[in-house]
């Protein structure tokens, strides 16, 4: 299963390094992870997605939080929350295939931010099902580059994922 | 009118904050980089030890802080001086031994540049240590420094480095220091879970065939007389781990020696019958648990422990106490009830009797025994001394045969295996306990990774045994060798020793040889009477075994018990 773990770490110099040096060090593998500002000035959140057994996703929250850095982590896969990734494609996209493109990013909700004569670039944000889904109907086009940000997540409702 | 605050030095901050904290002496080697920081301490009442290598002044430092329990304090240059240190870095991290490393580091225009001497040792140093710095402005100093000693000597210990660049150890800022400090990511739990502790309680209350196994972490809380309390109330047997030993004392008729791959048959058999293991201040290393699928099947397992992620690491637990060992054990004896475990103390006093630890005997042949020589030492040392040892088959004799009784008097690399460790922390270990006779048991191979120190040990007076229980061989690889790989003693044999007695003498110390048991007693003797470090070298049967031993990743029931019984 598929965890992802929101991490609040003072911000400071190699802070990434010692969160990435723990996964590797003890044989966790990252899945992707997302770094950024918080509404505390001096505290980064990363989200992180692991994969593995409850054992294991028990295991990488007790080795990140005895790093000194790290003030709190929250497996955010054990309770309701807006899940979302951001990903740009860039697709072959000849005269005549573009109103194909066209129709398959609307019914995503994606947006096409530029168009060369004989490519697109094309913004969508959803789950990895969505990701996945239209990466697999643009692929007949010919995708020729991908970039995502790595999901990032907040839990429903007015509760929130603070540092005390 | 504002009082204008003095301004001083890096340098010289870093030396007022080791006094301000109680330090008494650093352990330490010069260079460039941290000249300035030497510079200072020349003027200062701070007392400095000059090893030989890097290396060993971790190893002293980590001697010194597991026989006080205050940290040990390193001082090393950049580059070589720093990476030297990693070794005894690591395995004061694998043991959770305190220790703060100073290091100078190029200065900060050149960071980055591979300057002369530039090694990344805070990256070098991440996954060893419990925290590191790489302190960028002299401002930060003072935070940083009593940051570092509050890490290192809370919690679960652990060795933290601060890196300083040359240029900061001479710039000059506000000093304002204090001890006290809070980290909004580090809050240790002291105190015990009450339904935890309860649970607890209960457990023991219902057991019929309990055993305590304890580790290094009762020693590092200061648990020992809760821990006696404990097993002598509740009649409840007592097996300590390599980094245990000395929590309990080794001559009380509970105490069933150390569990796992050379551990007595009795304590490896508790352990696997029990039907409750009360785990203490123990991380069930593979070395104790064997295949971890049949590890103590029997039993439903307390364990109690002040990192919260050693609980459910690698064994399954069913009453997780995170706190300090000593609190918590104080919790459950204030609620302890406990049943009746006579019929159980019965069974253990068969296994007993039945199994002695083998090789205790004189040898009849012409060759020493090993095991002889360290009873002889342990007869010979009063309850007070403290015995370092280093990594391999005398290690492992001196844990089943020297008699510890007593808390921080056992100073054994556990962790890491780190040969080399033991002849250094014996120095540190007499510095932090001047009045207490010290003794390194250390072998032909491992005294040879820090022979060094002797220059160190002859320079300072330092009242020091060394015995080299000397079978030249790598003992413990070739009779893994013997074992698992038919004999075939790939370079083990420790051809081109040299003559023990006469580089002790080069030295400056004194140097004894001792071929028989006869000319061992004596030579012990003789040994504890003089001042200064002695060697002695005692040549022993070489291709003597340790048993009993259970298999890497086999039960520990499952146990080879060979050696001579007799």
């Amino acid at each position: 299963m598929k965890h992802v773990l929101a991490v609040l770490v003072e911000d400071k110099p190699g802070v990434l390094t010692r969160v990435a040096g723990l996964f590797s060090r003890r044989g966790f593998n990252i899945d992707n992870i997302a770094v950024g500002e918080t509404v505390t000035p001096g505290i980064s959140r990363m989200t992180i997605t692991v994969e593995g057994t409850e054992t294991l996703v028990e295991q990488v929250i007790k080795q990140l939080h005895k790093l000194v850095n790290v003030i709190k982590v929250s497996n955010l896969s054990e309770e309701p929350s807006v899940m979302r990734e951001l990903m740009l494609l860039k697709v072959n996209a000849e005269v005549g295939s573009r109103s194909d493109i066209q129709q398959i990013v609307e019914t995503f909700r994606g947006k096409v931010v530029d168009v060369s004569p004989d490519s697109m670039i094309i913004e969508v944000t959803g789950n990895e099902e969505k990701m996945e889904a239209i990466k697999l109907l643009l692929q007949h086009f010919g995708i020729k580059e991908i970039v995502r940000t790595g999901k990032i997540s907040l839990l429903r409702g007015s509760r929130i994922t603070r540092e005390g | 009118m504002l009082m204008k605050k003095k301004m001083i030095k890096g340098s010289a901050m870093i030396i007022s904050a080791l006094q301000k904290e109680g330090v008494e002496i650093v352990f330490g080697y010069p260079g460039g980089a941290v000249l300035p920081l030497y510079d200072q301490l020349y003027d200062s009442t701070l007392r400095h030890l000059l090893v030989r290598h890097e290396q060993a002044a971790a190893h002293a430092a980590d001697g010194y802080a597991r026989v006080t329990g205050k940290p040990g304090v390193v001082f090393a240059t950049s580059g070589p001086g720093a990476t030297n240190l990693v070794t005894g870095i690591a395995n004061a991290y694998m043991d959770s031994v305190p220790l703060v490393l100073i290091t100078g580091q190029v200065p900060s225009g050149f960071i980055g540049t591979d300057a002369f001497q530039e090694a990344d040792i805070t990256g070098i140093t991440l996954p060893v240590t419990k925290h590191n710095y790489l302190v960028k402005d002299a401002r930060q100093l003072p935070g940083i420094l009593s940051e570092a000693f509050y890490l290192a000597s809370t919690g679960r210990r652990g060795p933290v480095l601060i890196d300083v660049p040359k240029d900061v150890f001479d710039q000059e800022a506000h000093f304002d220091y204090n001890v006290e400090c809070e980290i909004p990511g580090y809050n240790p739990t002291y105190k015990g879970h009450a339904g935890q502790i309860s649970r607890a309680v209960k457990a023991i209350r219902d057991a019929k065939r309990p055993v305590i196994f304890g580790g290094g972490g009762l020693i590092r809380s200061g648990a020992s007389a809760a821990l006696e309390e404990l097993a002598e109330r509740a009649k409840i047997p007592v097996i300590l781990s390599l980094m245990g030993l000395g929590a309990y004392p080794g001559d009380r008729s509970l105490f069933l020696g150390m569990p796992g791959m050379h551990g007595s048959i009795t304590a490896n058999y508790a352990l696997s019958e029990a039907d409750l293991i009360i785990a203490t201040g123990v991380r069930f290393d593979d070395r104790v648990t064997g295949k971890l699928e049949s590890f103590a099947s029997n039993a439903r397992i307390i364990h109690i422990d002040i990192d919260p992620a050693e609980i459910g690491k690698n064994v399954k637990i069913d009453v997780p106490i995170v706190g300090d060992v000593k609190m918590v054990l104080e919790s459950i004896l204030k609620k302890l009830q406990f049943g009746d475990t006579a019929e159980w103390l019965k069974q253990i006093e068969n296994w007993q009797k039945q199994n002695p630890m083998p090789g205790g005997l004189k040898s009849s042949g012409s060759a020493m025994k090993p095991q002889h020589v360290i009873r002889e030492i342990s007869r010979l040392c009063d309850e007070n001394t403290i015995v370092a040892t280093d990594v391999g088959q005398h290690q492992m004799w001196t844990a089943q045969h020297f008699m510890v009784r007593k808390p921080c008097s056992f100073l054994t690399s556990g962790g890491l295996g780190t040969m080399g460790y033991g002849f250094p922390a014996s120095i540190g270990a007499k510095l932090a306990a001047p009045d207490q006779k010290v003794v390194c048991i250390t072998g032909d191979g491992s005294f040879q990774m820090n022979i060094q120190e002797l220059a160190t040990a002859v320079n300072n007076h330092l009242d020091l045994t060394i015995a080299i229980i000397n079978n030249g061989y790598l003992g413990m690889v070739r009779q893994w060798q013997d074992i698992f790989y038919d004999k075939r003693y790939a370079h083990t044999l420790m051809e081109g020793n040299p003559d023990f007695v006469k580089l002790a003498e080069a030295y400056g110390a004194k140097g004894m040889r001792a071929c028989d048991a006869k000319e061992a007693t004596a030579a012990i003797e003789q040994a504890m009477q003089e001042k200064g470090p002695v060697v002695i070298d005692f040549t022993v049967e070489p291709e003597e075994n340790v048993y009993p031993m259970v298999a890497p990743n086999r039960p520990i029931n499952d146990i080879i018990i060979g050696g001579d019984r007799s």
